[in-house]
């Protein structure tokens, strides 16, 4: 089957597996409307943020794969917002809005994506590697499932030393049939891992279904060999994202255990900014650019009939969002290209004798 | 000095090293209640518990990326490859991940990681588990590649692959576990600092006919020609790489410049191998030196048979060595036993 709203067999553990009630007061808890327009104000920084992203791309300011985080802007601010300073995080290489999310200073993640020294990479990473010790953003990773293991082994680096940091895991849909999915599974569960392998499900990887490639379709019960439990979560929902993340990471906090989080909502775009998704379907491409299934419109407009985000508001933190975005862009405009004579600097972390510097027409041998 | 093995240099220095550094854990299939397949880790459970001396389940994929992940938060996990064959199933997490990740990120994190695998033919064990595949490591920057060929080596060299900041590959060999060598007294203590340089090749024997390169058990049958050799009056310098990356040129090319000619010896497979590397090089910082082509000694191209007649011939040997060498200094017209 194609593109569906709600993947099926998504009945066990409800409390995340549908959209969060909108009927019954305004669907908002008892949030404060401060945080509510806060997380409002990250879903459209986000969105704003990759609009920029992909017209610096086609206007070649950034080059390599490049893929946005357009219609999971709900996914990433309510997991991002469960987690503590403290807890690491590794993700794939749909990773700006994570870096953002996590604590990284936009400008420095659009100079990374521009290749300038200021980048938090240094202009190394590119748009698949933002990375950046201080916020714990321990990388984005450009190998499908490459970051599984290394997040197992952050979290087995945590109980060594009886720490209480949670690692959260973030991949793609695709990524639960790679054989590090597996084995990363089962080492996290017999020694007893605090991780959070969160699947964001947008039913493609790239262009092939979930049910073309996973023989269980319902993705969050994938840790059943493994007796890791798994949710569902109507990813377009940020408030049921973060309080299911919160849940199931202060869970793995307590209990030191693993758990999986599956979290859906559509990709509005092509699987990377050069991709037109030709290969969609009419209905999927309705999905996918559906206002309904548009997570920052959805919410806005939620905020709006609660009373919380009245219209003056509304262009008031699209102004400023704007500005940042713009802000940012031009901060990685301005920052300096990498000098070449930096070509050898981060090749090892221990200098040894005989490290070569050959540039690519030296002689082996210099005079 | 003592006289003792390159197995328990290993496994000596190893829980030295584990005394020394809390952040030092080891990792891998069968190390702990087994004690290791070929016993490097023998006692280490007892001695440190299943915290520092971590059985995995067979996943190398899994282990060493999850190892990787622990150095990037400081640990500086050891692991063990049963041999280096299984590395192929953790190539993803070593080239794409231990090899980059300092790079990556702008040299953000390092890797202090060391995966210990043995590599060697002559075991009988049949195609897939007798290649020696170091090659593929050697070519990745971003690792640092290792292969000792004595117990003195093997302490020094694997006290140093601990204490670097970046992943290195430290090759051993099957064949070497049992070879003996001496070490100095104090090689196991965990305040000994008899730390190798990392990207050093070492001249182990003077001559001045012909220099024959080799390295891990290669290194050790070199030595064994020369000594034969020198019976015969042919005087062999043997330069022992020590370090596969970064590589160390300019002790090989010097002990040309001064001997005129080059065997090399390897336990791989000659097209593409380690020697095309040195002999490609000899030929660039020594070209006017030569008085006869470079020779190299390798496995023969085919996968590693089981029948001992097969694997045997396969294998280089003093005598193909030796052979390739009196051939070489026949082309330079000196005078051959």
């Amino acid at each position: 089957m194609a593109d569906t709203a709600k993947p099926k067999g998504g009945s066990a553990r409800a409390s995340g597996s549908r959209r969060r009630s909108r009927k019954d007061t305004n669907g908002l808890g008892n949030e404060t409307p401060e945080t509510l327009l806060d997380y409002y104000r990250q879903m459209l920084f986000i969105r704003r943020f990759e609009e920029r992203t992909g017209q610096a791309y086609t206007q070649a300011r950034i080059g390599g794969y490049c893929h946005l985080n357009l219609g999971e802007e709900a996914t990433v601010v309510g997991l991002m917002t469960a987690l503590q300073e403290r807890d690491y995080l590794f993700t794939n290489y749909r990773d700006h809005g994570y870096a953002i999310g996590k604590g990284m200073d936009p400008k420095r993640v659009m100079a990374e994506l521009y290749g300038r020294v200021d980048g938090v990479s240094k202009g190394w990473g590119g748009s698949m590697h933002m990375y950046d010790t201080e916020t714990r953003m321990l990388g984005g990773y450009g190998i499908v499932g490459g970051q599984l293991p290394l997040a197992t082994g952050a979290a087995l680096a945590v109980t060594y030393r009886g720490g209480d940091e949670v690692v959260m895991c973030q991949m793609g849909d695709g990524t639960t049939n790679i054989g590090a999915w597996h084995e990363s599974l089962n080492i996290a569960k017999l020694w007893n891992l605090p991780i959070v392998f969160v699947v964001i499900n947008n039913f493609t990887g790239m262009g092939t279904t979930v049910e073309m490639s996973s023989a269980e379709p319902d993705l969050y019960k994938r840790g059943s060999a493994y007796r890791i439990e798994g949710e569902r979560v109507d990813g377009r929902d940020v408030l049921a994202v973060r309080d299911t993340a919160s849940r199931l990471i202060e869970r793995a906090r307590e209990e030191q255990t693993p758990f999986i989080l599956e979290a859906w909502s559509y990709r509005k775009k092509g699987h990377s900014v050069v991709d037109p998704a030709k290969y969609r379907t009419d209905e999927q491409r309705e999905l996918a650019s559906a206002d309904e299934n548009d997570p920052v419109l959805t919410f806005g407009d939620q905020l709006a009939k609660a009373g919380i985000l009245t219209d003056e508001l509304r262009e008031e933190i699209a102004a400023s969002v704007k500005a940042e975005v713009a802000e940012a862009a031009d901060f990685a405009e301005n920052s300096a290209k990498p000098d070449p004579s930096t070509l050898f600097d981060y090749t090892y972390a221990t200098p040894v004798p005989n490290e070569s510097r050959r540039m690519p027409a030296d002689p082996v041998f210099a005079e | 000095m003592s006289v003792i093995t390159y197995r328990q240099a290993l496994r000596d220095t190893l829980r030295a090293e584990m005394v020394r550094d809390e952040n030092v854990l080891v990792i891998g299939e069968e190390i702990g209640v087994f004690e290791g397949s070929y016993k490097i880790t023998e006692g280490l459970l007892k001695e440190f518990g299943p915290r520092r001396v971590k059985d995995t389940p067979i996943a190398e994929e899994g282990f060493v990326g999850a190892a990787i992940g622990a150095a990037m938060l400081g640990l500086r996990p050891v692991v063990e490859l049963m041999t280096i064959n299984f590395s192929l199933i953790a190539i993803d997490q070593i080239i794409n991940h231990a090899a980059k990740i300092y790079g990556m990120f702008g040299g953000q994190t390092s890797v202090p990681l060391v995966i210990r695998t043995p590599g060697g033919g002559g075991q009988q064990l049949g195609a897939t588990h007798s290649q020696n595949i170091e090659l593929f490591y050697s070519f990745i920057p971003g690792l640092k590649v290792m292969a000792p060929s004595t117990p003195a080596e093997a302490s020094s060299m694997l006290r140093a692959a601990i204490r670097d900041d970046d992943p290195v590959l430290f090759l051993e060999n099957l064949g070497l576990y049992n070879s003996k060598g001496e070490v100095p007294d104090d090689y196991a203590e965990p305040k000994n600092d008899n730390v190798a340089t990392i990207g050093r090749a070492a001249v182990t024997r003077e001559g001045s006919d012909i220099t024959l390169i080799g390295y891990s058990r290669m290194a050790m049958v070199a030595g064994q020609v020369a000594e034969k050799l020198a019976d015969e009056g042919i005087s062999v310098e043997v330069v022992d790489l020590r370090s596969l990356r970064p590589l160390d040129r300019q002790t090989f090319v010097d002990s040309v410049k001064k001997t005129g000619a080059a065997v090399i010896c390897e336990d791989d497979w000659l097209t593409y191998g380690i020697g095309a590397e040195i002999a490609a090089s000899i030929q660039e910082g020594a070209f006017d030196y030569l008085d006869a082509p470079v020779r190299r000694v390798a496995m023969a191209e085919v996968p590693m048979p089981y029948a001992k007649p097969l694997e045997t011939a396969a294998l280089p040997s003093v005598e193909s060595i030796t052979t390739a060498i009196k051939e070489t200094l026949s082309a330079v017209g000196k005078r051959v036993g």
